[in-house]
């Protein structure tokens, strides 16, 4: 095959000035259908040759179906109107063609295959060949130069399942980069990663745009969008509402709210007046072992409160150990416990298993509904008694299933879960009604101590909203409430008090009317000289 | 229109297909031999002769949707079968000796793989492989690779049957009394339950197929059991239902309702689906496990027992090849071979539809050869059928046929909106 890195840093040098501003891309009246849904109606876009393009819009809005359309993943024949790339009709049959005429997309969950090393991944089929073999050494030396191109110093001969989510990311943009791509569909790049590294993200796709490679954004999140695209399209219901150019960074994300939803949201985040009580929930001293590394601790004598009605945030960096603390205090899910007790409206109780803590009034909402939080092949009402079987029997052996129909349906009702009955299949669901039935299922279990780890991440906005309502409620329920969150502005709006962690240990914990983005950096990253920008 | 028929048979479709697919082979088959099929002692003879299937599917099902597989089925019922013959024939002991050691076997066997797979965490596959292996070693070793027989207890137990009351003489027609009042029990368990869920769904406020669809149902059923009762009732005299199948029926109403009533059973299809999500929500893994391979051994145990009954004596090569049989039915019956999804019904289905397969060729006087042929490609096609009506969205079967052009796109569309 071609060289790969030389041609592209060619094609990187050779965008010319006046080549710059000129449209790279054209979709004109894309219109796509599938049985009795019209997921495309008539879409027009364009991108700026060495421009970042952001596309707005709630999940379902038709971002990822004009990605798809695009990037040949539905062929041409399945969808009518016109695709313009460098000035040709495009009529792409699958993703090799698309790839070929040089765009790449990267989705949402990462393709890498995680038993293969960095280097092997990058040029999975795409191998450089000598002879009937593949010629390893100009692989690991090609992979080593892609690898310092998008910033990262890992040995090209590493597994990729040994790398965090953030460096696998640039793995994914690194092989993009040697199939010398000209336009990078980056779809919600940052959603999985850290404030540290989404900024790292951010650098690079910087660095890429110098470089004069188009890229497309798909993204939830305004603060970033606003910092680095040039241009933001916003879809609604399959049709493009608008397109603004952005100058100076100067973009007014209420606006974008206001269209990305049709309607206007006054607030991002509902108005609370907590009543806050005793302490309910305590966990004192908990330290805990990293379940392989067992030198390392993952949890040092962690301390923290939770009264009655109180929603309390977890700040910290991915790894600080936010999401271990409360896997481990939630029946030892997580690493190797050494000592540490929990106190559940001031008694000490065990949790050493997961039924053990239930038992004890917790329940913990996991990052990651789908591989942690459901049984995606049951359905809804399945799914909203899970937790406390026992709840939904009658006399304590059989499941009465009309007793459990009339509760899901109750749930379906009042958290506005949107499907059509309780017997729908959960995998068939959006994002924020799927974590809405998780949250059901943990209402159900009648907690006193409700720990949410990133309830909101990868929910679209109006979802995030009603999310946020929900905790504000059970908090006045008299709950006690423990949000972990990755999005400090969500912390900072929905909290009444924050604990900050860095590795392991909690640095701080501050009031939130008396905490900011800044001061907060500042307590989960201790070790960075600059407060991070968000 | 359509919406009442869907009513009316049930509303799910996918799950009846194999039940129209089974009527349609009996019927094939009734009309190729010429009416033998359903003869009275045909159908004893179908029960009987594969109630150890039906037996060893219902622990199988469990395993599969576990997301486990239990290889060592076969080995397992040789083992137990021999240690009935021994402990009656050679030892002298009484019958029920013989079946309570060979539970108690049984137990053994499946506390053995249950704390392989559940407690060390070998997997199923591996462990029963080796079971597959050891135990028919020791079912050469106990029996000293002889035939042993076994006493008329047992194969009342395997080919019996019910005679507890005396026969009903009317005219021409001796009928058998026990199996009427059983398909009248049958009959009648259909009216009460139905009755009570559409009592409980009003009540609930749900809304429901209109009156008449359920009275069609209930007739239709009743019909159905008091039809078949009728049939095993005035075969020869002194035949009845097969004593086999009685145990059959028993191991079914318990194992359906565990399956889909209780936590436990819940517990099967949470691991199966998600394991992660299952321990995250207090679904202890490991006890799961451990009850799906425990009671795969425990229902072969029970299976080898019945077989032995059937064929009077336990001879060194039982068993051999059982565990395809059993993994055949439960995937022709609908389960996924990745686990999370199938049922104990659908596939008790899928055993008859091999073993009316099994009966119909054999009458027809097909060799092993051909059999064998016509059973695989069988397998091979439910299965397919099943994995493309999954695809949602896409053609149906019989659309893919009238349709020159595939359209390549409906695979994912269902996905997406």
């Amino acid at each position: 095959m071609s060289c790969p890195i030389e041609s592209f840093a060619r094609a990187g040098v050779t965008v010319e000035g006046s080549q710059r501003g000129t449209v790279i891309l054209e979709m004109r009246g894309i219109t796509k259908e599938f049985p009795g849904v019209r997921a495309l109606d008539d879409v027009s876009f364009s991108v700026r040759r060495g421009s970042i393009h952001a596309l707005c819009g709630e999940n379902g809005a038709g971002k990822s179906t004009l990605m798809k359309v695009l990037s040949g993943v539905w062929p041409h024949g399945t969808y009518s109107g016109d695709i313009v790339f460098e000035e040709q009709t495009c009529r792409f049959a699958t993703i090799r063609d698309s790839e070929a005429a040089g765009i790449a997309i990267i989705h949402q969950e990462l393709a890498l295959i995680p038993e293969l090393s960095i280097a092997e991944n990058i040029f999975l089929g795409n191998e450089i060949r000598q002879g009937l073999g593949i010629d390893w050494t100009e692989t690991r030396r090609r992979a080593a130069m892609l690898l310092a191109e998008v910033g990262l110093d890992n040995d090209p001969d590493t597994p990729v399942k040994e790398i965090g989510v953030g460096k696998q990311q640039l793995v994914e943009i690194a092989k993009a980069l040697s199939k010398n791509v000209k336009l990078l569909i980056l779809d919600e790049p940052t959603s999985a990663l850290n404030e540290e590294e989404s900024a790292h993200l951010l650098d690079l796709m910087r660095k890429q745009r110098e470089r004069g490679i188009s890229q497309i954004m798909i993204s939830h999140k305004l603060g970033e969008i606003a910092e680095i695209a040039d241009d933001i399209t916003v879809i609604r219901d399959g049709r493009t509402i608008e397109t603004m150019h952005v100058t100076d960074h100067d973009v007014d994300e209420d606006r974008i709210i206001r269209l990305m939803v049709g309607r206007p949201l006054d607030n991002r985040f509902p108005e609370r007046h907590p009543k806050i009580g005793d302490v309910l929930f305590e966990v004192r001293d908990w330290t805990v072992r990293h379940p392989v590394n067992t030198e390392r601790l993952i949890c040092k004598g962690s301390n923290i409160q939770v009264r009655s009605g109180e929603v309390v945030g977890l700040a910290g960096l991915m790894g600080a150990g936010r999401t271990e603390l409360a896997r481990s205090v939630f029946g030892h899910s997580y690493g190797i416990y050494e000592r540490g007790e929990v106190l559940v409206g001031g008694r000490r109780v065990s949790t050493d298993s997961v039924p053990k803590a239930i038992a004890a009034g917790l329940a913990y909402l996991p990052e990651d509904r789908k591989t942690q939080g459901l049984n995606l092949l049951d359905d809804i009402k399945g799914q909203v008694v899970s937790a406390k079987l026992k709840k939904a029997c009658q006399g304590g052996i059989s499941i009465d299933w009309h007793h459990v129909r009339t509760i899901a349906q109750q749930y379906r009702q009042d958290m506005r879960i949107k499907a059509p009955s309780v017997d729908t299949p959960v995998a068939s669901l959006s994002g924020g009604n799927m974590q809405k039935v998780v949250l059901a299922k943990w209402i159900y279990s009648d907690p006193l101590v409700l720990i949410l780890d990133e309830p909101t991440r990868g929910i679209d906005v109006g979802a995030k909203y009603e999310i946020y309502q929900l905790i504000g409620q059970l908090a006045a329920e008299g709950m006690a409430v423990v949000v972990i969150s990755s999005e400090l502005p969500e912390l900072l709006g929905i909290t009444d008090r924050i604990y900050t962690i860095f590795e392991g240990a909690v640095t701080g914990c501050l009031p939130t009317d008396q905490a900011d983005q800044e001061s907060l950096m500042r307590l989960i990253n201790p070790t960075s000289s600059r407060p991070a920008t968000v | 229109m359509s919406e009442q028929f869907k009513q009316l048979i049930g509303g799910n479709i996918r799950q009846l297909a194999m039940v129209a697919v089974l009527i349609a082979e009996i019927i094939l088959f009734q009309i190729l031999t010429g009416g033998t099929v359903l003869s009275p002692q045909n159908l004893q003879n179908v029960i009987s002769g594969n109630a150890y299937v039906l037996i060893l599917a219902m622990g199988m099902v469990l395993v599969i949707i576990a997301g486990h597989i239990d290889l060592s089925v076969g080995s397992v019922a040789a083992v137990v079968g021999i240690v009935l013959a021994v402990l009656t024939t050679s030892m002298g002991l009484p019958w029920w000796v013989g079946v309570l050691g060979g539970l108690l076997v049984g137990v053994l066997i499946g506390l053995w793989h249950g704390f392989w797979v559940a407690i060390v965490g070998v997997p199923a596959f591996v462990v029963t492989l080796a079971g597959m292996l050891s135990f028919r070693g020791l079912n050469q070793y106990i029996g000293k690779s002889n035939s042993i027989p076994v006493p008329e207890e047992v194969r009342t137990l395997g080919a019996g049957y019910m005679n507890f009351l005396p026969p009903i003489e009317t005219g021409n027609w001796i009928i058998n009394s026990p199996t009427m009042l059983l398909a009248a029990l049958g009959a009648a368990a259909v009216v009460v339950l139905k009755l009570r869920s559409r009592a409980k769904l009003v009540a609930a406020g749900a809304s429901v197929p209109k009156a008449w669809v359920m009275w069609v149902q209930i007739v239709f059923a009743s019909a159905l059991l008091i039809g078949l009762g009728w049939v095993f009732a005035t075969g020869r005299p002194g035949t009845s239902f097969p004593i086999p199948g009685l145990i059959v029926i028993v191991l079914f109403l318990c194992y359906n309702f565990l399956a889909r009533n209780t936590p436990l059973g819940r517990g099967v299809y949470a691991v199966g689906g998600n394991r992660t999500a299952a321990a995250l929500t207090g679904i202890s893994v490991r006890k799961v496990n451990f009850f799906v391979m425990f009671n795969s051994s425990v229902l072969a145990a029970i299976a080898g027992m019945v077989f032995v009954g059937r064929s009077t004596a336990s001879t060194p090569f039982d068993g051999n090849s059982w565990e395809l049989d059993a993994i055949a039915s439960v995937f022709i019956g609908g389960a996924s071979v990745w686990g999370g999804i199938g049922t104990v019904g659908g596939t008790m289905v899928g055993a008859l539809v091999m073993a009316f397969l099994n009966n119909g060729l054999q009458l027809l006087g097909a060799g092993a050869d051909w059999t064998q042929m016509i059973k695989g490609l069988v397998l091979l096609l439910a299965v397919a059928f099943d994995v493309l009506s999954k695809v949602q969205g896409r053609p149906s079967i019989i659309g893919l046929l009238w349709k020159p052009k595939p359209k390549p796109e409906a695979e994912q569309a269902t996905k997406e909106a």
